[in-house]
């Protein structure tokens, strides 16, 4: 039997590999009943268990700082110069919780229904319900920590509404909420650095993880200032190292987001999920030119008071405010009446591309829609726009030099987040046992599309509490006599191969920068693994991605040497690692033969272009194995006892 | 369309901490009034490396004004001549063709070179490590709701909490003072009843730290406020000062 045919039979069924330990009983009791059931560890105990935290933003911040307080010996490392400067910092519109403070009928039911449900139905009932249950229990700490949120006049915390809800549930500060969060988070790592609980290593690099006796025992880091490798040795790795969006190289991450770590973690063992599912933000400013570095986004919390349009006519190129109502097409509020311009993203990203498509973009490019503020302003008042939206409104006028008070802001699709990530059971361990995955490198809980303001409560209920259960249930089953220390040959190997890589690298000598790699990968990647995929379209992809991998090793040229900070260095080992997981993300989204969520098969769509899922072969998460041949296919096929799959209509 | 600029640059070189430094000079011709400084840079480092030169390192991550990783001279002044803009958000439209730019690291004795453009800024978090917290553990917080907040305070404290930690202020500082940067976190912590609790440890803790990384004093310059990106207001100086006093007194 052939590796294709091996591949085929696998697809009926749910690999026995994924076993995804998702306790019995009632959707509603199953935490509670982990909970009672799940062995503690003592706090004499848990203070001899050291915890590798690898990654500072929301995920790794707020398990540090929570595992710290449990009493464990913790490490966290991040790349930034500050724990402080992770990327959950530039999160702008808010985060989710059921709280139902404005009394507008939200439970923690329709949060795990709405959850699912703008995730196509991708994602684990499970899961979802308990991140919905515990959302409440993040404002109460954010607030506890002195984050300061919005409030009302009378002293209570404000919401809004965010795409993809029919309910008000969006806690927010101002435009920064993921700044005063990671603050928030932070802070309380600060707390258990001075109680001596917490060693933080900033400006870390982890390079490989070390797996010996079929656990994780490790990790290997690189020093960013000195360039030294490091062994660190612990009882479990906890990876909170964010998602993979800049393998497109252009998108709304921080530059130094990567799949390094995660990709490392696949190379040992780690199963792969879905890692073509990325989602692309409607509203983010476009292109400007070829210098381009990065693309910043003009956050959701927009579309509560800006209308979506384009000109009626592709031939019409007058000035925004020139053109008079009838002459324009609000198409979101024409096509979704119900929702209007809170469609969920990847439904807006689309249709803005398909006016694109058809010649009404607008903007030097044509290659953006104009979100106006016009009418709410006419409604509302300058003052109460600007309340709500004046940090933006600056930061667009800053880099486009137009002020949207007086005229329509341009916007375009960006990608933005990425759904896949390594594959995690329940108790958030991946496939290598000891290994938990947390925050955007998990693939868990947004299915094919993450709804807005759930990426915060996602990273943060993780962090604060789900993983002080769940890896208290693994800890106690280790004894300490088995772990490993970091002479042991696990360790020289994994080191030794890191080293080797980076000397690679520098020892080639070729002639183009990372960055030239890195920018037509992303190329690649947008084209045709972007918004819209086909079957012609990946296979070119999946060829063109192989021959960049080749050239890559042929051609590369990296300045300086290994041993000082070097930019230029770390970029060109994320990008190799980029590289890889492009083909993945192509061989992924090849295999899925249905719409979903950010993932929009052209040759699966109704004659209105609304995206056609296919439940009965793809209601699964397509989890990676790598090997030394090819990626393999394991299914954990997804059972819906308590929502049933429709078609997601937001008409 | 945008207009094509021709930028010369003079920026500063130095290997390592105890290596002195120089500024070299650089130009791009290729330009464009639409790309951040930043950028500017960027297209200089490419430059670089494909006619096997060294590129120039700097610090930067979000590039929208808001992690705090960036942080250079331009021109003399922490992050560039536009006010309330860190330097990854301004742009080129500041600037005109032919335009020569000094670019240097931000300088202070707490900061030492880390190489080119690169600070260690690491004095910050231990300030921040030496009280800037509310000390309370996870899982035993009350509901959200339970205290209410006026919107005022809630207001201004998210003003000063808005400090993204680039050190700006120090570098502008001539004293390299750290007062804006740790009065910032103590006043949006004691305008909120969680933070009261411990207003008067914290602040005596911070105000130390501060003074043992060696940061200067604060002679009431006001030059930080005035490159601040986030628009920190100097009058939380003046309240740490009193509450320090005070702090230290009821000791
Ligand atoms: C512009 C923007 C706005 C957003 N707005 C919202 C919003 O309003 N609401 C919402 O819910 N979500 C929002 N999101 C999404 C959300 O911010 C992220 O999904 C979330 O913050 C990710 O948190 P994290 O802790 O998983 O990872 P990150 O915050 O990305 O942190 C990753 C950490 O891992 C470290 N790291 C990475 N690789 C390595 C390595 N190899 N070695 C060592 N350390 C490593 C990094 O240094 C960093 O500390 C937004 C995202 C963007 C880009
Ligand atoms: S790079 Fe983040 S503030 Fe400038």
């Amino acid at each position: 039997m052939s590796d294709e045919v091996a591949n085929s039979m696998s697809e009926l069924s749910h690999s026995p590999r994924l076993d995804a330990k998702v306790p019995a009983g009632r959707l509603q009791e199953k935490w509670d009943a982990y909970k009672d059931a799940v062995s503690l560890v003592s706090p004499a105990n848990k203070r001899s268990h050291n915890i590798l935290v690898v990654g500072s933003g929301l995920a790794g911040a707020s398990a540090a700082a929570t595992l710290a307080g449990l009493g464990y010996n913790v490490k966290c490392f991040c790349i930034q110069d500050s724990a402080r400067r992770a990327h959950s910092i530039a999160a702008q519109g808010g985060i989710n919780a059921a709280k139902n403070y404005p009394n507008d009928g939200d439970t923690i039911w329709r949060l795990f229904y709405d959850t699912i449900k703008g995730g196509d139905y991708r994602s684990r009932e499970a899961n979802v319900y308990r991140l919905a249950q515990v959302s409440s229990n993040i404002i109460d700490q954010a607030v506890a920590q002195g984050v300061p949120f919005a409030r009302e006049y009378g002293g209570v915390l404000a919401n809004r509404s965010f795409g993809g809800a029919q309910v008000s549930r969006t806690f927010y500060a101002r435009g920064q909420t993921g700044q005063q969060l990671l603050l928030g988070a932070y802070q309380a790592l600060s707390h258990q650095i001075a109680a001596g609980r917490v060693t933080m290593l900033p400006r870390r690099e982890m390079l490989d993880l070390v797996v010996a006796k079929d656990r994780a025992r490790g990790i290997i880091t690189r020093h960013l200032v000195t360039g030294e490798l490091e062994r660190h040795a612990g009882d479990a790795v906890l990876l909170c190292t964010g998602g993979y969006g800049n393998a497109y190289y252009l998108s709304t991450n921080a530059k130094n987001s990567n799949v390094t770590a995660a990709w490392r973690c696949y190379k040992r063992g780690a199963f792969f999920a879905n890692p073509c599912y990325t989602q692309i933000h409607p509203t983010c400013i476009p292109v400007s030119g070829d210098y381009q570095s990065k693309l910043t986004l003009m956050s959701e919390s927009l579309r509560n008071d800006g209308r979506v349009w384009v000109p009626k006519d592709p031939k019409d190129t007058r000035a925004p405010e020139a053109i008079p109502e009838d002459a324009r097409d609000y198409y979101l509020e024409r096509r979704y009446p119900s929702f209007g311009n809170l469609v969920p993203r990847d439904v807006a990203s689309r249709a803005a591309k398909k006016e694109c498509d058809a010649g009404r973009g607008v903007g030097e490019t044509r290659l953006a829609v104009y979100l106006d503020f016009g009418a709410a302003i006419r409604r509302l008042g300058v003052q109460t726009i600007r309340d709500r939206y004046g940090n933006l409104f600056e930061m667009y006028e800053r880099i486009t030099g137009d002020d949207p008070y007086k005229t329509p802001m341009r916007i375009y699709p960006a990608v933005h987040y990425t759904m896949g990530g390594l594959w995690v059971d329940y108790e958030l361990q991946s496939t290598v046992p000891g290994l938990f995955v947390l925050g955007e490198a998990n693939f868990s809980d947004h299915g094919a599309n993450r709804l807005g303001a759930s990426a915060l409560m996602q990273g943060l209920a993780d962090g604060y509490f789900v993983i002080p259960y769940t890896l208290g249930a693994y800890v106690a089953g280790i004894r300490q006599s088995e772990g490993i220390p970091e002479s042991h040959e696990a360790f020289t190997a994994a080191e030794e191969e890191a080293g080797a890589r980076i000397d690679q690298m520098l020892n080639n000598k070729g002639d183009k920068s990372p960055t030239q790699f890195h920018r037509e990968l992303g190329r690649l990647l947008w084209d045709h693994v972007g918004m819209a995929r086909d079957r012609t379209g990946l296979e070119e992809a999946t060829g063109a991605i192989e021959s960049l991998k080749d050239e890559f090793w042929e051609r590369i040229r990296v300045p300086g040497s290994a041993d000082r900070f070097n930019k230029n260095l770390e970029f060109a080992g994320r990008v190799a690692d980029f590289i890889e997981l492009g083909s993945l993300m192509a061989r992924d989204a090849l295999r899925r033969e249905e719409s979903c969520g950010g993932h929009f098969r052209e040759e699966f769509q109704t004659s209105e272009g609304e995206a056609v899922r296919n439940d009965e072969v793809f209601a699964d998460a397509a989890a990676w194995e790598h090997t030394d041949r090819r990626p393999v296919l394991h299914l954990e096929k997804l059972s819906f006892e308590n929502v049933h799959p429709t078609t997601r209509s937001y008409k | 369309m945008a207009k094509n600029m021709t930028i010369n640059l003079r920026i500063w070189r130095q290997k390592g901490p105890e290596v002195p430094g120089k500024l070299v000079d650089y130009t791009v011709s290729n330009a464009s009034e639409h790309m951040s400084f930043l950028e500017l840079l960027d297209v200089l480092n490419e430059q670089l490396i494909a006619s096997g030169g060294d590129p120039v390192e700097f610090d930067s991550d979000c590039r929208e004004g808001i992690c705090g990783s960036c942080g250079v001279m331009v021109a003399g002044i922490a992050h560039g001549p536009q006010q309330l803009t860190a330097v990854c958000q301004l742009h080129m439209r500041s600037f005109k063709d032919g335009d020569t730019i000094t670019v240097e690291p931000f300088r202070a004795r707490a900061f030492p070179i880390i190489r080119d453009l690169v600070v260690d800024r690491s004095a910050f978090d231990r300030i921040i490590t030496a009280h800037g917290y509310v000390s309370v553990k996870t899982g035993s917080a009350p509901d959200a709701n339970a205290i209410p907040i006026s919107k005022d305070a809630a207001e201004e404290a998210m003003d000063f909490a808005a400090c993204i930690g680039c050190g700006a202020c120090v570098a502008a500082c001539p004293n390299g003072s750290a007062s804006l940067f740790t009065a910032a976190k103590i006043a949006h912590l004691a305008l909120l009843p969680q933070g009261q609790v411990e207003a008067s440890r914290r602040v005596v803790a911070m105000v130390d730290q501060m003074e043992a990384e060696g940061f200067g004093d604060c002679s009431n310059y006001a030059e930080c406020e005035a490159v601040c990106p986030k628009g920190i207001s100097v009058a939380g100086i003046a309240s740490m000062r009193r509450a320090y006093m005070k702090g230290v007194f009821s000791k």
